[in-house]
């Protein structure tokens, strides 16, 4: 054994930039995502769709296209059994339509060919026969009296509605000093990641198994609504992530396409690509419901809030999805940003002959927020307050539960606001703009994992391995899906602090079914608090290991060693032996060693029980963010620009400070998109916005700068002391810039998004005195 | 109709019987097995497809690749140089300019045409050389960041 000298302390794993461990492939076009998969035998699938928005199907005949030379597979909703869905309560959609379609667009049957040519006149050679039925693409028609059930067990076409009401409404209100009631209306968005959707599947005919990549954020999902859909055994599946083009939350269930391409895969017994078109995607949606909101906000003059009422009405397309949980977040997350006790909430989620929604970044909570910021800033007005005055009236006293027994740990608001208010001059330059220009402030939150999983199957939250082997090389081997965020370079860098390694010692596989334990997948922000935490195990039980054999070696007690520097050491003797003579020493008798972490929520945070979804809005830990946003108005074109935008943001500790700011830009850009110009546009069911032009994504053109402070109030049980960085500021950008233009013109428009038509329509009513609605 | 097409890829000599109708982007993916291009939308709405021809930026998605037959095509395989991230790549990689990944390889060949125009380029160079490519993870603040950068390590 050679002896080595301390080492110089090395720069610790987290808290410093790091640049994804898996960068340089995507930079390098090495990456390989769903659609790049290719094999010399490989068939194309092609979907047909519904060219109706509601019909019963009185016959699909696939002769023709079946017996078309070049044509392996074609498949309909006669071949599919069972219904799938993300809740396992609420599935009521088949993969294939069957006897019923209920959205333009809906797939109703697929082909495998071996080319696209072949396979696009294949679908076009299936006849279907609709009898059309009465069809609704608003909430408001969906819901009216008389109105045909898109489902049987639906009445009033209602997916759910929710009630709750927490403390004394009544006498909240009638201790306020204003109380001002609104409505605000935002319109339906699509997540429009980078990537479109893309299955590749391949069946081992021989042994009758399936091998899918998919591009999902819960490969997990994919798995277990595969094996519903094939009426296979779990165990004949196999599910890899490739890179994943992004998410938000559009690929949190399984989508049709992925259940699609494993039916033609089996069908056709080999190996099939289908890769959806732009529009497509748009089709397959699950994205943000067009919301109406009716909001009631009573202040005192001292800015403290004395109670709220809002009624929330959500379109949420054809079928369940994920409407409950959508639908219980916009109410439930009323709470955990500030002090409020009294709140009367009554949400409905309603069945509408459009595409269906499902998670989107902020889920839930996104136009609750916009709808409560703006009311509180113009509360605010009302009395004389400053913005953040209001804001700090409010604050939270952690730890502590909320009226609906939602944990709060941490709770780094203050802090946020003391950073934005300072980085944006707010106190020297608001109102000191000139014309047509302003200021506005907003906040947000969100949850640091959902405390309560889908599928409660007694297992952990998450479970991390972490392989040594002979070559010191460390892999860790996780489910947790990395989808862009940085999820995979965060783990190493989690790892890598607890082992006093360099993060490059790491290497990261993630989900792989075959390899790779089981994770609940990349959705409410809970990868780096739950899977943080379960890694952090993981490592201290190989640090444990390594430590036992160090010492060992050097002939000391256990406790004398500290994993420091690629080495572990011993500071009494001034010796150290490198991390390969360690691992060596601990290989011996055993061999390779795999070790284990878990990590499990608490009870504290399961949420509560006073109403029934009152457990939705559970979570570990929230994050908190402040924003301003300084906009100018042309008052000729109704074009708004934002000039730039400052945020703050408590993750509780940056573990990934490069990531951290990466992440919270996207979210208040993805803000500023849903804000200024997107919306999904249908004409009688008929998307008219399905593609990225007149859909409006923001270029670069016109997306402003934006500053990032990192605040660190670090929760207890985080991984060392991080919470959730990827969705939390998202929803404060939305309030924050109508505050802006309110202060700019002086006008309050409580509809999104803010398009030069709206705001130039406000403007003339605004001349006419009209703004008050 | 087919044809022969003789192209320089990525300075490679090739010849290829392909289709009058096929599009730049399927020619790279499907036929030179150069998946690194992207298609994420459904024509010219998206930038994730842009290769340098002949040095200048374009959609390969709205280019028929016969009508490059004699050119020279670069994708986002040719700019590392024995497997070393060239500059444009670092910066993308170093400054976070990547998060999925997906629209990267358009973004990196067109940030490659705009350093190959200009040594210095300013913020609104970089804005209008990028306007065709739409990222949806970054918000495009780092992704400027990522062309600086790069412009910065081309001039030392």
């Amino acid at each position: 054994m050679s002896e080595r000298a301390l080492s110089n302390v090395p720069a610790p794993a987290i808290g410093v930039p790091q640049p994804l461990i898996d960068g340089p492939e995507k930079v390098s076009g090495r990456a390989l995502y769903a659609a790049d998969f290719q094999s010399p035998d490989m068939l194309v699938g092609r979907v047909l769709r519904s060219p109706v928005a509601h019909a019963r199907i009185l016959s699909v005949d696939v002769g023709a296209a079946r017996a078309m030379p070049g044509v392996r597979a074609v498949v309909s909703g006669d071949d599919i059994e069972n219904t799938y869905g993300v809740l396992p309560i609420a599935m009521n959609e088949y993969a294939l339509a069957k006897e019923r379609v209920r959205y333009r667009g809906e797939p109703v049957a697929a082909v495998a060919a071996v080319d696209v040519e072949t396979a696009e006149r294949a679908v076009r050679a299936i006849k279907v026969e609709y009898e059309p039925l009465p069809a609704y693409f608003s909430a408001a028609a969906a819901r009216a009296e008389g109105a045909a059930l898109l489902h049987e067990d639906k009445p009033g076409n209602i997916e759910r509605d929710v009630h709750f009401e927490l403390g004394d409404v009544t006498a909240g209100f009638a201790a306020a000093d204003l109380v001002l009631e609104r409505h605000f209306d935002n319109a339906e968005v699509c997540q429009v990641q980078s990537e479109p959707h893309a299955t590749f599947a391949a069946w081992d005919a021989e042994r009758e198994e399936l091998t899918v990549r998919s591009s999902t954020q819960v490969p997990y999902y994919v798995h277990l609504m595969l094996a519903r859909t094939l009426e296979l055994d779990k165990a004949k599946i196999r599910v890899i992530k490739p890179y994943i083009g992004g998410g938000f939350g559009s690929r949190t269930e399984t989508l049709n396409i992925e259940l699609i391409c494993g039916l033609l895969a089996r069908a056709a017994g080999g190996t099939v690509r289908l890769v959806t078109s732009r529009e497509e995607t748009f089709i397959t949606h699950r994205g943000r419901p067009e919301t109406q909101t009716r909001l009631k906000v009573g202040m005192r003059k001292d800015g403290r809030i004395t109670a709220v009422e809002m009624e929330t009405v959500q379109r949420g397309g054809a079928y369940s999805a994920y409407g409950i949980v959508t639908i219980l977040y916009a109410g439930s997350l009323i709470y955990a940003l500030y002090d409020i006790e009294a709140v009367k909430y009554d949400g409905y989620r309603v069945l509408t002959n459009t595409p269906p929604c499902g998670a989107f970044r902020g889920h839930g909570t996104v136009n609750t927020r916009f709808a409560f910021e703006s009311l509180i800033d113009e509360l605010a007005q009302g009395l004389g307050l400053d913005a953040f005055a209001v804001r700090r009236a409010n604050a939270f006293k952690e730890p502590g539960f909320t009226a609906n027994d939602l944990w709060v740990n941490s709770y780094g608001l203050p802090e946020c606001l003391d950073w934005v208010e300072k980085a944006s001059g707010w106190k020297e330059r608001k109102g000191k703009l000139g014309p047509n220009r302003g200021l506005g402030m907003a906040c947000s939150h969100y949850i640091s994992g959902a405390s309560k999983p889908k599928h409660w199957t007694g297992e952990p939250h998450a479970t991390v391995h972490i392989r040594l082997d002979f070559d010191g090389g460390l892999t860790l081997l996780t489910g947790a899906a990395e989808i862009g965020q940085g999820s995979s370079t965060v783990l190493a860098q989690c790892a890598a602090e607890v082992l006093g390694v360099d993060i490059r010692r790491l290497r990261v596989i993630a989900s792989d079914s075959a390899l790779t334990p089981k994770d609940n997948g990349s959705y409410s922000s809970r990868v780096t608090y739950m899977v943080g935490n379960a890694t952090i195990e993981a490592a201290e039980k190989l640090k444990t290991i390594l430590s036992e054999a160090a010492a060992r070696l050097l002939k000391v007690e256990v406790s004398e060693i500290e994993a420091i520097g690629d080495s572990f050491q011993c500071a009494r003797l001034d010796q150290a032996v490198s991390f390969a003579q360690a691992a060596a020493e601990a290989l011996k008798g055993t061999g390779a060693l795999t070790v284990k972490g878990t990590f499990d929520t608490l009870p504290e945070s399961w949420g509560g029980k006073k109403y029934r979804g009152a457990a939705i809005g559970g979570t570990m830990a929230f994050s908190y963010a402040a924003q301003v946003v300084e906009v100018s108005v042309d008052p000729e074109l109704g074009e708004v620009k934002v000039e730039k935008v400052w945020v703050a943001h408590d993750c509780g500790r940056a573990l990934n400070p490069l990531a951290v700011e990466g992440q919270v830009q996207g979210s208040v850009w993805m803000g500023l998109g849903q804000a200024m110009s997107e919306e999904t546009r249908f004409h009688e069911g008929l998307p008219i916005s399905a593609n990225m032009l007149d859909y409006r994504v923001p270029t670069i053109v016109e997306s402003p700068p934006i500053e990032v402070g990192i605040i660190e109030c670090a929760d207890p049980h985080g991984p060392f002391g991080a919470k959730e960085a990827g969705e939390g500021s998202l929803a404060g950008f939305l309030p924050a810039l109508s505050n802006a233009v309110a202060d700019a013109v002086g006008l309050r428009i409580r509809r999104l998004p803010l398009t030069p038509e709206v705001v130039l329509e406000a403007l003339e009513k605004g001349a006419a005195g009209a703004d008050e609605d | 109709m087919r044809k022969i097409l003789n192209i320089n890829v990525n300075g490679r000599e090739r010849a290829d019987v392909v289709a009058d109708s096929l599009l730049l982007v399927d020619y790279l993916r499907e036929v030179a097995g150069l998946t690194g291009t992207k298609i994420g939308c459904d024509g010219g709405e998206c930038g994730a497809c842009t290769v340098l021809v002949d040095g200048e930026p374009r959609h390969s998605c709205l280019t028929l690749a016969a009508s490059v037959g004699g050119r020279r095509v670069e994708t986002v395989e040719a700019l590392a140089k024995n497997g070393r991230l060239s500059a444009i790549q670092r910066g993308f990689h170093e400054k976070l300019g990547a998060q999925c990944g997906f629209c990267t390889p358009g973004m990196v060949m067109a940030s490659e045409g705009i350093l190959r125009r200009s040594a210095d380029p300013s913020e609104a160079e970089i804005r209008a050389g990028l306007a065709a490519n739409i990222c949806r993870c970054t918000g495009y603040v780092k992704i400027i960041e990522a062309v600086q950068a790069a412009a910065r390590e081309l001039r030392r």
